[in-house]
C-alpha cells in the first residue's frame, strides 16, 4: 500500500497534482487552529469590506473575516466527508469482500440489494430525513444517514476485486491449509483490496462533500456550524451577490472546487494504476 | 425469445426489489424518528394565533388521519403502501385542497423533459468525444477536451449551476435564469411559447450536460483505448477497413454496451442533480416542488415526491434494462 503511494507520487503527474491540491486545502483547513476568532462569533470585524491587505478575502455582512471563517468551513467539510467515507467503507468492504469471496447465491442476493441502493435516488430521501428531524438535525446524524445509504457503488467495485482473488491459486492453498474464511479474507485478500479502497474513499469523499454543500446551501442541515455549504447559504440569505459582496461566495466556491479536483485526481490516478490494462498501455506509451 | 423472457423477468424482479426497498426506506425515515409530524404541523399552525384547545384537538385528529398515522404499526405500514400503490397521497397542506398527486403530475413532465434531454445530450456527446479521444490518442484538441471534462466532472451539480447562474445572471445577462417559460405567454403549440420554453431550458440543460459529459467521456476513452489493441481491430486495420468504419462499427459499438449499463446505474444520481439544478434555476419541476414543500412544512407532499421519485427512477432503469438486449445480442443467447 505505502510503496504503491510512493510510486504514484514519484511517477504519476496526476497523482502529484492531486496530492498538492488536496494538501494545500488540508493545510488551509489546519489554519483554523490558529484562528484569532471563534467560528460562531459575529461582528468581530467591520462588515462588507472587499479583499485587502488586512482582510485577505474580505469580510462578510455578518462581520466575519472570510479567510478565517473559510478555514473552519473547509475543516468541517473535510472532516464530514472523511467520516462519511470511513463509516461507509465499513459497510462496503464487508459486503464487497463477503459477496466476492462467497460467490454463487450469496453473491447474487447481495448484489441485487446492492444495485438497488445504487439506483434509488438518495437526495429526496435525505431531504425527507431533514424534514422529519428539522432542528434536531446534526452533522453526526447526517454522516450516519449518508454512510448507510452511500456504500453501494463502492461495494460493487470491491466485490469485483475480491471475486477475482477468490479463484486464484493462493486462495485454494489457504483453504486447503485449513485457514478460516475470515482469516483468508482479512489477512490474505485485504492487502490486494486496499488500493481500490483508497480509490473509493476519495470518490466517496467527493460524493459526500458534494451532497453536504447541496443540502447546506438549501438550509437542510445544521446551519450553525460553518461548512462550505453553510457559508454559501448565509451569503445567499444576505443576497451577497446582489449587494456586490462577491468575495463571500467566490472564495468558498473556489476552494471547494480545488478540493474536488484534488480528490478526483488522486482517485483516478490510483484507479488507473490499479487497472493492469491501462498500466500496460502507459508502459507502451513510454517505450514507443 | 425464451432467453429474452427470462432476462426480462429477472429485470422485472430487480425493479420490484428497488421499489420495495426504496419505499421501505422512505417509510423508515418518516416513521422511525422521534419527531411527530402531526405535532410539528400543529405547533406551526398554532404559533401564529391562539387557537382554542378543542380546535387543536380536532386538528390533531384530522391530521393523524390525513397523514395515515392512525392505528398500530402494521396498519400504518399497510396504509403507507396503499398510498404509494394507488398514487394517492392525500391533499397537499400548503396548496390545500389540491391533491398531492395533481401537484406532482403538473411538475413531473418538466423534470422528465429536462432529464431526458440533458441525459441524452451528455451521453451522446461524452461517448462520441471519448471514443474519438481513445482512438486518436495523439490529437491535441481531444487531449485538451479530456482535461476540461476531467476538471468539471468532479464538481457537484449545485456549484456548476450556481456558477452558470452568476455568469449569465449578473455578468452577461443574455439568457433567462429563472422559470420554465416566459410568464404571461399563453400555453400552446405556437412558436412564441415553444421558443420561451427552449430558451428557459438552456441553462439548466447546460449545467447538467457540463457535469455529465465528463463521466461518459472518461469511461468511453478508457474502454476504447483497451479495445483498439484487441486482435480483431488490428486485423481489420491490416485488412484495410476504413478508420471511420473501424471506430464506428468495430470499436465504439462494442464499448457502448457497458456504457449503457453505466447509464442505468447512474440514473439515480443524475436525478439528484436534476432536482438541485431545477431549484437553482427555479425550474417548475419536481425538485423545486420538493424544496418548496419542505419550506412550507408540507408533510404529505414531501413523502409523495420522495415515493414518486423512487418509482420514476426505477421505471426509467427498467426501460433501459429491457432495451439493452437490442444493443448486446449476447443477452439473448445466454
Amino acid at each position: 500500500m505505502f510503496t504503491v503511494l510512493r510510486d504514484l507520487l514519484r511517477y504519476r503527474t496526476e497523482f502529484r497534482f492531486g496530492a498538492i491540491l488536496t494538501g494545500f486545502i488540508a493545510a488551509f483547513a489546519a489554519l483554523s487552529l490558529v484562528s484569532p476568532y471563534p467560528p460562531q462569533d459575529q461582528f468581530v470585524v467591520p462588515p462588507d469590506l472587499p479583499p485587502s491587505w488586512s482582510y485577505w478575502f474580505g469580510t462578510t455582512s455578518r462581520g466575519q473575516d472570510v479567510f478565517w471563517q473559510l478555514t473552519f468551513a473547509i475543516r468541517n467539510t473535510m472532516l464530514f466527508g472523511l467520516s462519511v467515507a470511513v463509516l461507509s467503507r465499513l459497510v462496503s468492504i464487508a459486503i464487497g469482500m463477503w459477496s466476492g469471496y462467497k460467490g454463487g447465491i450469496v453473491d447474487r442476493l447481495l448484489m441485487s440489494v446492492n444495485d438497488t441502493f445504487i439506483v434509488i435516488p438518495l437526495f429526496p430521501l435525505l431531504v425527507l430525513f431533514y424534514f422529519v428531524l428539522r432542528d434536531r438535525m446534526s452533522w453526526p446524524l447526517l454522516a450516519l444517514a449518508m454512510a448507510s445509504l452511500g456504500w453501494a457503488y463502492d461495494a460493487r467495485l470491491i466485490r469485483a476485486v475480491a471475486l477475482s482473488l477468490s479463484s486464484r491459486e493462493f486462495t485454494q492453498q489457504c483453504v486447503f491449509s485449513g485457514m478460516r474464511t475470515r482469516e483468508i479474507v482479512f489477512q490474505e485478500h485485504l492487502p490486494y483490496v486496499l488500493p481500490i479502497v483508497f480509490y473509493t474513499t476519495m470518490n466517496n469523499m467527493n460524493w459526500s462533500i458534494g451532497l453536504e454543500v447541496t443540502l447546506s446551501v438549501l438550509g437542510f442541515t445544521d446551519i450553525d456550524t460553518p461548512t462550505v455549504g453553510v457559508m454559501i447559504y448565509w451569503a445567499n440569505q444576505h443576497t451577497a451577490l446582489v449587494a456586490g459582496v462577491w468575495w463571500w461566495v467566490f472564495f468558498p466556491v473556489l476552494f471547494v472546487m480545488i478540493l474536488f479536483i484534488g480528490l478526483f485526481l488522486l482517485a483516478i490516478s490510483t484507479n488507473e494504476y490499479i487497472d493492469p490494462r491501462s498500466r500496460l498501455a502507459r508502459m507502451g506509451d513510454v517505450s514507443g | 425469445m425464451q432467453a429474452y423472457a427470462i432476462y426480462a423477468l429477472k429485470r422485472l424482479a430487480q425493479f420490484v426489489l428497488v421499489v420495495f426497498i426504496g419505499i421501505n426506506l422512505a417509510y423508515l425515515i418518516s416513521h422511525a424518528t422521534p419527531i411527530d409530524p402531526v405535532e410539528q404541523t400543529v405547533s406551526a399552525a398554532t404559533s401564529f394565533g391562539n387557537a382554542s384547545p378543542e380546535a387543536i384537538l380536532m386538528m390533531r385528529a384530522s391530521l393523524r388521519e390525513l397523514y395515515g398515522l392512525e392505528g398500530g404499526a402494521v396498519s400504518q405500514y399497510a396504509a403507507f403502501w396503499r398510498r404509494v400503490l394507488v398514487g394517492d397521497f392525500g391533499p397537499s397542506l400548503s396548496a390545500f385542497p389540491t391533491p398531492v398527486s395533481t401537484l406532482i403530475g403538473r411538475a413531473l413532465p418538466w423534470t422528465v423533459g429536462l432529464l431526458s434531454v440533458s441525459t441524452c445530450l451528455a451521453f451522446a456527446l461524452g461517448n462520441l468525444l471519448g471514443g474519438l479521444a481513445g482512438y486518436f490518442r495523439e490529437s491535441r484538441i481531444l487531449k485538451l477536451a479530456g482535461i476540461a471534462a476531467m476538471a468539471v466532472h468532479p464538481i457537484p451539480y449545485y456549484i456548476v449551476a450556481f456558477v452558470l447562474l452568476i455568469v449569465f445572471g449578473y455578468l452577461w445577462p443574455v439568457l433567462p435564469i429563472s422559470g420554465g417559460y416566459r410568464i404571461n405567454t399563453p400555453w400552446g403549440w405556437n412558436a412564441e411559447f415553444v421558443l420561451s420554453v427552449v430558451t428557459h431550458a438552456i441553462l439548466p440543460v447546460a449545467s447538467l450536460v457540463l457535469v455529465g459529459v465528463g463521466g461518459w467521456f472518461m469511461g468511453m476513452r478508457s474502454l476504447v483505448s483497451n479495445i483498439v489493441s484487441e486482435d480483431y481491430v488490428v486485423y481489420a486495420e491490416l485488412a484495410g477497413v476504413s478508420r471511420g468504419r473501424i471506430l464506428g462499427a468495430y470499436v465504439m459499438r462494442n464499448a457502448l454496451a457497458p456504457q449503457v449499463t453505466g447509464l442505468a446505474m447512474s440514473l439515480g444520481s443524475i436525478f439528484n442533480g436534476a432536482i438541485i439544478t431545477e431549484q437553482v434555476f427555479g425550474y417548475p419541476g419536481i425538485g423545486t416542488l420538493l424544496i418548496q414543500a419542505v419550506h412550507a412544512g408540507d408533510y404529505s407532499l414531501v413523502i409523495g415526491i420522495a415515493s414518486v421519485s423512487i418509482v420514476a427512477v426505477s421505471v426509467a432503469v427498467l426501460i433501459i434494462d429491457l432495451l439493452y438486449p437490442l444493443l448486446d445480442p449476447r443477452v439473448k443467447v445466454a
